[in-house]
């Protein structure tokens, strides 16, 4: 399945019109440890680009975005006890939501692999 | 008992906690036992206690040892360099401490009653009159507690300004990108809406910027000046003229006051609002989590809104107004956290107005004396390195590339070398951010041998970056679990029985 990414250092897989949505190895790399998530609910309607939650780490609060539109369908119940999933495995288990996409376009425009190398300068 | 002991390296172990060290039945002091009539203790059974109060047994030596151990295994601003960006990390003056404890202000009572505590109210109004002086505003509060309640109460003024003026809509506030993560914190407490705004190419807030984010909802701006890169607004003026037109009001972060103390009046500038940090740049102590003071200087118009009871005076008489029939906020028991503000007294007082200047030029020059020698000397790289306030940002950028150690690890290995780390990491605009702050109160000789540990942290991370990564090794405690700590803080002695 092909990884999209965001400018906010944010993962996307597709899985039909359902979108799994994590951080990248480069942000919890550079974010440092992270020790408390705070995720959508389940079922809120959000827009692409809406800050959703934050992600508190041994160096700062950050805010974590959505980067498609959709509805909020499962979060991540393992990350919210134990948020070092998201240094340890931040493209496996350490993904933070999903979202039933209204507009699956959404996901085709954001970045591919080459573009976010080049981004974060690799 | 048996002779389990070895030669002790100051600081080679942990100290036990009190309760531990104890023994049943020791005591510091033994009161005598009481031979008058009886009390009548007229307390209701509920209240009274049945088991002993389980306290430390220990005699007087023990205490202090244990306390004087603990303080040896801390670093401290009497113990080395401090130079921990933003925080201003000051010599805190012995006379301070003489002032405040002198017993005409250290045994009062809060309760007692006004004539009896002329003295204080006195001093007291003598702080505000003078932090009034420094910052060039009309009225002042002691009562915030700290920085950020400082911080909380100056945005809860501006917004009890736009409650009063009947425009409860004007809820957002303008934050620069560099600003003290308290800032949009505070904001969130009174109610109102954090806009972040980019800082400009140069590190400095671009009017432009503020004056396409301003609107008829602005309720204001929270500015740090000089900002948390060391540099001066340059554009203030401007800026107030922008905030103030759209309505808002425009209040300053004080934390840097220490660079432009008698140089610059923040009410000149054109703010509303300004908070002072006490134990930064009036030389009382930083607490580990204990009295701070963050007083509020304000404009005629914000005086209203201040915390009561307020202190006037009448014919040389202070008297404490309660301002009865007003709406106004209580933050905090009393006058604040006075023994503070007696200390920030002291110092004023000793200085004086000149002396206060040349606090700040001093500050700046320290500053501005390791920015040139790190950069110039190839230690440190600085993306604004033409000069700075009382404080500039490195970034450790290069050393990750050359030698794949970050900053942390830098910060880490100066501890063995005695110095505290710098702040690091803050601000979040700068990657691999080291935030420097020698303050006026080190010595030339003290900045060259900061100087001369960084050349050789460097050399270490060139030769064997390990040392870097396994960094501290000759601190009581190495790497701390600082992950763990923020997840599972555990604050609470449960006594030896519950430990197993």
């Amino acid at each position: 399945m092909e990884r999209k990414y965001t400018k906010e250092h944010e993962w996307v897989t597709v899985d039909g019109d359902v979108a799994t949505v994590g951080v990248t190895e480069y942000a919890a790399t550079e974010l440092g440890d992270v020790v408390f998530l705070e995720l959508p609910e389940e079922g809120s309607t959000v827009d692409q680009g809406a800050a959703v939650g934050t992600i508190e780490t041994v160096k700062s609060v950050e805010d974590l975005y959505c980067p498609v539109s959709g509805e909020i369908v499962e979060v991540n119940e393992a990350v919210l006890d134990a948020p070092e999933l998201v240094n340890q495995q931040p493209l496996e288990d350490g993904w933070l939501f999903k979202v039933q996409m209204s507009e699956p376009s959404q996901a085709d425009e954001l970045l591919d692999e080459g573009d976010y190398a080049s981004l974060i300068g690799g | 008992m048996s002779a389990n002991v070895e030669p002790r390296r100051w600081g080679a172990s942990l100290e036990p906690n009190l309760f531990e060290l104890g023994r049943d039945g020791r005591r510091a002091t033994v009161m005598p036992a009481w031979d008058g009539d009886p009390v009548d203790v007229t307390l209701p059974a509920a209240y009274l206690r049945t088991d002993p109060c389980d306290l430390p047994s220990l005699s007087e030596p023990e205490v202090m040892r244990h306390y004087t151990r603990l303080s040896n295994l801390n670093h401290h601003i009497e113990r080395g360099m401090y130079p921990l960006g933003s925080c201003t990390m000051k010599y805190n003056p012995r006379l301070n401490e003489v002032v405040a404890a002198m017993p005409g202000f250290a045994d009062l009572h809060p309760e007692q009653d006004e004539e009896d505590i002329q003295g204080l109210l006195c001093a007291l109004n003598l702080l505000q009159d003078a932090l009034c002086r420094i910052t060039g505003f009309d009225a002042c509060s002691l009562v915030p507690a700290a920085g950020a309640q400082g911080e909380f109460l100056g945005m809860h003024v501006i917004r009890a300004l736009h409650l009063a003026n009947g425009e409860p809509h004007r809820v957002e506030v303008l934050i620069p990108d560099s600003a003290h993560g308290t800032n949009p914190a505070s904001v969130v407490l009174t109610g109102m809406k954090p806009l972040t705004i980019a800082s400009g190419v140069d590190g400095r807030l671009d009017p432009e910027v503020v004056r396409a984010a301003v609107g008829p909802n602005t309720a204001g701006i929270m500015i740090t000046n000089p900002n948390t890169l060391g540099l001066f607004e340059t554009d203030i003026v401007e800026v107030a003229r922008i905030v103030h037109e759209a309505g808002g009001r425009l209040y300053m972060d004080g934390a840097n006051m220490n660079a432009i103390l008698g140089k610059a009046h923040p009410a000149k500038m054109g703010f509303d609002v300004v908070h002072l940090n006490l134990h930064k740049t009036m030389s009382t102590p930083h607490g580990g989590g204990g009295p701070g003071a963050g007083p509020i200087c304000v404009t005629a118009e914000l005086a209203p809104f201040l915390p009561g009871p307020t202190i006037v005076e009448a014919d040389g008489v202070f008297h404490l107004d309660d301002h009865e029939g007003e709406c106004r906020p209580a933050i905090h028991a009393y006058q604040g956290n006075v023994g503070v503000c007696l200390r920030a007294l002291a110092y004023i007082l000793r200085l004086g107005g000149d002396g206060l200047e040349r606090v700040a030029e001093r500050a700046v020059l320290n500053a501005n004396y390791l920015l040139r020698r790190v950069v110039d000397e190839g230690l440190l790289q600085v993306d604004h390195p033409d000069g700075c306030l009382h404080e500039f940002i490195a970034t450790g950028r290069d050393w990750k590339e050359a030698y794949g150690v970050r900053t942390l690890d830098v910060a880490k290995r100066l501890l063995d070398y005695g110095v505290h780390a710098p702040t690091i990491y803050f601000p979040l605009i700068v990657e691999e951010a080291m935030m420097i702050e020698p303050t006026e109160t080190e010595s030339r000789e003290t900045l060259d041998e900061f100087v001369e540990i960084l050349r050789a942290v460097r050399a270490e991370a060139a030769a064997d970056p390990e040392i870097l990564h396994r960094a501290p090794v000759h601190t009581p405690v190495g790497r701390m679990d600082e992950a763990r700590a923020a997840r599972q803080p555990d604050l609470s002695w449960l006594g030896p029985c519950n430990c197993g």
